[in-house]
């Protein structure tokens, strides 16, 4: 029996201002698993994020989770953006960014009921921030806010969760609070996809890699992907060819593929 | 005295008009206003309300009178372009917001002056008045203009409330709203146009030059007082308000003078106030907590020298009397400052006087004794964690000694094994 597949991604490619940021990426992953997405800065990995959940629209390629267009299984994804992508000024407590995991676009009329409160504490008992359910966001720290993120995530009683960078600038309780999380959903044979730019800590916390530099470099195991061979291509300034493409493509406005070009 | 007993006792009938006109109109401006403020879009309600100018002119060209309706429309028309074309300028170009929006601004608003100028010089009596649109009248408000705020005020109110959740997710994270599938587009599509609806109610009484005003500042101003949403909403409502009211009320005393500067002005004064006095973040109380700290530093650095005084003479009580001189020879304080210290010491019990000289009570004793010990427990901690000489933990400990609270104090007990007070000083 052929394993469950979470994401599908077929021939994405998106552009950002006429450059090319992700370029004929084709791969499907495996469902139940830790999954690591790696690659240099600038490499696409949080528009590759922003395509598959749908918020930036791809210039060509479509996205599939599990099996089926996004739409009919949202209630079934999560998204847990960059901490540094929102004004944490914004005057909102803890409980009421959690509770925006709750949102759907069924039920947004409505007030909260019982049940959505019910789950909102128990995901903020889960990130061990109840202490500070009624805390402004403003007054937290930066692991803190991290963690108001992942509860929100976990509010949404997801299969499949996106995060990007969750473990950029927090603190060692933050850490070891994501991480149990983390052992929590893989036990439960949830998928996460976890962007990551640390290579130090990449065997620790993943079960699977996606490495990424604009185009798709390896993925697969943790032995698969970490050779020398695939981390020279993605960090090694061995792509500088696709680099000098990538650039003339951007001056030119050239068109990034031909009309005609089957998919 | 007279005009303002009748402008109060609403004795003149338009006085109600007016009033009731700018309840609606601030209303709604600053409600909508504070998510567009939220939103960092503030500035957008600037281009929309200069953008104004031109669709009120061909409002009254299509109708050949003032007829509020057509007036609304054509302002509504023109105010909704401007923001599409900032979008545009913004999405198709490398030209970033903050010009799109000064670009937009003058384009709008300079066609506007050229079809103000040409009504002015074509058409006849019925156009009189059309150039308080510019500064604002708002005793040109009448019965029917009272009605169409009315409505206007009620459709933000509802509009606001029912969408709530949508506009704050918006407002907050609008990439999560759009990866739970939240129309996102038509959401920001109902707050700009509730946006340019309450610039448009408004500009009769404001005029297109100040209306911004108040769409920005209630908003910002209230942020300063609450961190709740439900609380800065209201609070921008009864600021704007109460501006609105104010400045309808020196243009109705004084007549001829324009209403928008007058309700900018008092604005001004609230968002003045605010930045004075809001609690925490306030400069009254930022420099309160100032000099509380100052205070908590001197008493604790006295309370500190009479533990110093006694451990140099190796007498284990903290009993003997002091002059001042003594306690100078100590630490080198500013004798009217140590006064000072000294006697808000005595009246919160920790020190008592006899003739010239002065002692530690019972729990001033203590204090001491405390003080002392966090000085030299930081030293300590200092000396075992990091790299430091032992010339330079002495400075570092001064500053550290009265912050350290009753939690912290017991952790570097723990981590240090140190009970009582070190011998060490350094």
């Amino acid at each position: 029996m052929k394993k469950e597949v979470s994401v599908e991604v077929h021939n994405l490619t998106a552009t950002y201002g006429g450059r090319p940021v992700l370029w004929d990426i084709d791969f499907s992953l495996p469902a139940g698993q830790i999954i690591g997405i790696i690659g240099p800065n600038g490499s696409g990995k949080t528009t590759l994020l922003k395509a598959i959940m749908g918020i930036l629209e791809p210039s060509s390629g479509y996205v599939k989770v599990f099996d089926k267009p996004l739409d009919e299984v949202r209630e079934r994804v999560a998204y847990v953006p960059q901490r540094e992508s929102v004004d944490w000024d914004f005057p909102a407590s803890v409980f009421d960014v959690v509770m925006m995991g709750r949102y759907r676009k069924s039920n947004l009329l409505k007030r909260t009921n019982k049940a959505d409160v019910e789950i909102v504490e128990k995901s903020i008992e889960k990130v061990g921030l109840t202490e500070f359910k009624n805390r402004q966001i403003s007054q937290l720290s930066g692991g803190q806010q991290q963690r108001v993120f992942i509860a929100r995530a976990l509010a949404q009683k997801a299969d499949i969760y996106l995060m990007d960078e969750p473990f950029v600038g927090v603190d060692a309780a933050t850490e070891s609070s994501i991480l149990s999380i983390l052992q929590e959903m893989r036990k439960e044979g949830k998928t996460v996809l976890i962007i990551h730019h640390d290579l130090q800590t990449v065997s620790e916390y993943f079960d699977y890699l996606v490495l990424l530099n604009t185009r798709l470099v390896a993925k697969g195991t943790l032995q698969e992907v970490l050779t020398k061979e695939n981390l020279s291509n993605a960090y090694g300034g061995q792509l500088t060819l696709l680099a000098k493409v990538v650039d003339i493509i951007k001056k030119t406005e050239f068109p990034i593929r031909e009309k005609d070009v089957d998919l | 005295m007279n005009t303002f007993l009748d402008f109060i006792s609403f004795r003149d009938p338009n006085v109600i008009y007016v009033v009731l006109g700018m309840l609606f109109v601030n209303t709604s401006s600053a409600l909508i206003g504070t998510f567009a403020f939220l939103r960092k879009r503030a500035l957008i309600g600037d281009a929309i309300a200069h953008s104004l100018l031109p669709g009120l002119c061909l409002g009254f060209l299509v109708a050949g009178e003032k007829n509020l309706i057509f007036l609304l429309i054509g302002a509504f028309v023109t105010g909704w372009l401007s923001t599409f074309a900032v979008d545009i300028i913004v999405n198709r170009t490398k030209v970033k917001q903050d010009a799109a929006i000064g670009i937009v601004l003058s384009t709008f608003f300079a066609l506007g002056i050229v079809l103000l100028t040409y009504i002015q010089q074509n058409a006849g009596g019925e156009q009189a008045g059309l150039d308080h649109f510019l500064f604002g009248q708002a005793a040109a408000i009448n019965r029917s203009d009272v009605w169409v705020f009315g409505v206007i005020v009620v459709l933000i109110i509802a509009v606001v409330g029912i969408f709530y959740r949508s506009f704050v997710v918006v407002c907050f994270n609008p990439d999560f709203a759009r990866s739970v599938g939240l129309p996102v587009r038509t959401i920001e599509f109902l707050i700009t146009s509730m946006t340019v609806l309450a610039i448009a109610s408004g500009i009769q009484a404001l005029g297109v030059i100040l209306m911004s005003a108040l769409i920005i500042t209630p908003g910002a101003a209230a942020r300063l007082w609450s961190h709740r949403l439900p609380r800065i909403l209201l609070l921008a409502v009864i600021f704007s308000v109460v501006s609105g009211i104010g400045g309808a009320y020196v243009s109705y005393a004084k007549a001829g003078m324009p209403t928008g500067p007058w309700v900018v002005m008092f604005l001004s004064i609230i968002v003045f106030l605010s930045i004075m006095l809001a609690p925490n973040r306030g400069i009254v109380s930022r420099i309160s907590r100032a000099r509380r700290n100052e205070r908590k530093i001197l008493q604790e650095n006295i309370l500190k020298a009479y533990y110093q005084y006694h451990e140099k003479k190796q007498t284990k009580k903290l009993d003997q009397l002091l002059t001042i001189d003594q306690i100078l020879s100590i630490r080198n304080f500013d004798t009217s400052d140590l006064m000072k210290g000294i006697k808000k010491l005595k009246r919160e019990g920790f020190m008592l006087q006899e003739g010239t000289t002065y002692a530690l009570t019972t729990p001033g004793q203590k204090e001491s004794k405390r003080v002392a010990r966090l000085h030299r427990l930081w030293e300590q901690y200092l000396l075992k964690r990091t790299q430091i000489d032992t010339d330079h933990v002495h400075s570092g400990a001064e500053a550290i000694e009265h912050i350290i609270t009753p939690e912290l104090e017991k952790e570097l007990e723990k981590e240090l094994g140190i009970e009582g007070i070190p011998d060490e000083d350094y």
